[in-house]
């Protein structure tokens, strides 16, 4: 039975963890300080008295950590791993990229890791370089790999439990500037929605513009200060990719602009751009990207600025567009 | 049939399979990397008839022989590897990477010490779903020296997971000596420092072997955690097909020879014993590859089948 409540993006993730603690009983719950202390964000307060010996704390062993969700969830249970920080799981990859991707695809299918694994990635001030990367172009290049990245606190619900309700591997990418934010009506206790899909948070005319993670507040703002006519696209779920709604976009307005916090270099915007630019639509304008300049991130909050994309930044590109 | 002969016989099975792939391999038939274990044989055989139904193995890329005394049919280890559609996995696991979870046989894993963590999951999720299962994870004295297979032994001790953790040591990190490699050649002894009861046996003895994982299952099944067995071996065989094996000192393969557990058991049987147990080996893996080789190959429009749910 559905109904709302006021929750913000971190509480949100936190309601949606204990319904699915409530609900699915092989769901496991376990990572570093997210039991007894109840995460170093506070996301997964309560979850262990209310829920026992299936919401456990762990060494600061990723490998181990990652390869247990493997491990238990191709027995039937379904994990759900938090990494603390996204830079984090660099020391694990192996676990996600040569092990959790592959049960399902080389037994044939007669293997699956029903595995959930949240953590959270990007820039806030101070931060430093391994504190601060946007990676999800690496796991986008995976196949095995499903990759969601909420922004709202009802997109935090509704992702998470699409998430642990998933049959394969999804990697739930939050962020930590969002978790204590103001607080929203979200709708709880509805069906849980399979996972793929956008949100449409501007509707317009005259571009196209894809974005993800928390930077999509500073797309909004760029549009809203500059009064262009855009589609603002935000893939809350990067694979599945939603194209077929972006190229209806582009289709109608000719334009694209691809924002992301990530890398510009080998980051998915490239790949946006040429799904869209392979596929024929039309363009009336060279399609554009607008991400960090390709850097190492400084935790100097003046140097951060500089490299990482900015609402003035993206709110001039706009208005070159659609000159 | 005594215990021993059984021994002797599986561990034939286990010699002529690999033989069979060797001939496989060289004939062209089977192709890519392929890892043999001969002269291994008694730890896979000696624990496996330790294991129970519910218990799972997690291997190596060294694991064809664990599969056979897990159970999985040769004929079936034999299609996979020569990438038939009736091999345990069509052809996507190959040689290196083949599961069978129907017989408790949970994969072999390319990477080394990947698989340790992994049984470690499959551990955890026995404390909660009432499966008895014990997991035994095996792999050489190269992966003690992989973090991963630290942080597996330390999260099963740390939470009293039914976890076996059996190291192979033959002696060579892939091409390399393990002793080269550390400084305290007692592997085990990493075991004992992270809590875990450690033993170090002769792992060309199956008896000797099945003794210790009988103990280590029964302790994991009351839940008192981890074991940690040192298995002591020699392969006798070059790391990968094709490996020249410039590293051996000479002599070393020789004498090696005269102690692998085929010879040791076979002459305490007695020659008679130990070619009966050789032939019926023969016959069976004969006739399993000729069924094998006759299957067909697995349909290349299958190839992208199986990457999501």
């Amino acid at each position: 039975m559905s109904e709302t409540a006021k929750l913000t993006y971190g509480g949100a993730i936190n309601a949606a963890l204990a319904r699915s603690l409530d609900q699915m009983p092989e769901t496991l719950l376990f990572g570093e300080d997210v039991a007894l202390p109840g995460g170093v964000f506070g996301v997964t307060r309560g979850l262990r008295k209310a829920y026992g010996e299936r919401v456990f704390d762990t060494p600061i062993s990723e490998t181990a950590m990652l390869g247990a969700a493997v491990g238990a969830a191709i027995m039937g249970r379904r994990p759900i791993v938090e990494i603390m920080w996204a830079d984090f799981m660099l020391v694990a990859f192996d676990q996600i990229v040569n092990q959790a991707a592959n049960v399902r695809y080389v037994s044939e299918g007669r293997l699956s890791a029903p595995m959930t694994i949240r953590t959270q990635q990007g820039n806030a001030p101070g931060a430093c370089a391994q504190h601060s990367q946007n990676l999800e172009a690496l796991l986008l290049h995976v196949p095995g790999i499903r990759v969601a990245m909420p922004v709202q606190a009802q997109d935090a619900y509704d992702l998470t439990l699409s998430a642990v309700a998933c049959d394969d591997p999804v990697v739930v990418i939050e962020n930590r500037t969002l978790y204590a934010g103001a607080k929203a009506e979200v709708q709880i206790g509805g069906q849980i929605a399979p996972i793929g899909g956008h949100r449409l948070r501007r509707a317009g005319d005259d571009i196209t513009v894809v974005t993800w993670g928390a930077i999509t507040s500073s797309v909004e703002a760029a549009v809203d200060a500059t009064g262009v006519s855009a589609d603002v696209i935000e893939a809350v779920w990067l694979n599945p990719f939603d194209t077929e709604a972006v190229l209806a976009s582009v289709r109608r307005t000719g334009r694209l602009l691809v924002v992301h916090e990530a890398n510009l270099t080998g980051g998915f915007g490239a790949e946006v751009v040429a799904r869209v630019t392979e596929s024929g639509v039309p363009l009336k304008t060279p399609p554009k990207r607008v991400g960090a300049k390709d850097s190492r991130i400084p935790a100097a909050v003046q140097l951060a600025r500089e490299v990482l994309p900015q609402t003035d930044e993206i709110a001039a590109a706009l208005k070159a567009m659609t000159r | 049939m005594s215990q021993e002969l059984a021994d002797l016989h599986a561990m034939w099975r286990i010699r002529v399979l690999e033989e069979t792939i060797l001939r496989l391999r060289l004939d062209g038939d089977v192709v890519g990397s392929v890892h043999l274990e001969n002269g291994q044989e008694a730890i896979a055989v000696g624990a496996c008839r330790r294991l129970r139904k519910q218990d799972a193995v997690f291997s190596t890329y060294r694991g064809h022989g664990w599969a056979l005394a897990r159970g999985v049919p040769p004929e079936k280890i034999l299609a996979e590897l020569l990438y038939r559609r009736t091999g345990v996995n069509g052809g996507r696991g190959g040689s290196a990477h083949f599961s069978a979870p129907e017989y408790g046989f949970y994969g072999e894993n390319s990477i080394v010490g990947a698989g340790a963590p992994i049984a470690v999951g499959a551990a955890l999720a026995a404390k909660f779903d009432g499966s008895g299962r014990v997991a035994l994870t095996v792999f050489g004295d190269g992966a003690m020296n992989q973090g991963g297979v630290t942080e597996a032994m330390n999260l099963a001790a740390a939470m009293d997971l039914p976890v076996v953790f059996v190291c192979e040591n033959n002696k060579y990190s892939e091409l390399t000596p393990i002793n080269d490699m550390v400084r305290n050649p007692d592997l085990s002894a990493r075991a004992h420092a992270l809590g875990i009861p450690a033993v170090r046996i002769d792992g060309n003895d199956p008896a000797e072997v099945a003794a210790a994982v009988g103990l280590a299952v029964t302790t994991a099944e009351h839940g008192r955690g981890p074991t940690f067995i040192e298995a002591a071996t020699r392969r006798i065989t070059g790391h990968y097909i094709g490996d020249a094996q410039t590293y051996r000192p000479a002599g070393e393969l020789e004498a090696d020879e005269k102690n692998e557990p085929l010879v040791r058991l076979g002459q305490k049987l007695g020659e008679a014993q130990a070619q009966k147990a050789e032939q019926r080996a023969r016959d069976e893996i004969a006739a399993a590859t000729e069924r094998a080789l006759a299957a067909p190959l697995t349909d290349p429009s299958t190839a992208r089948e199986h990457l999501y749910v």
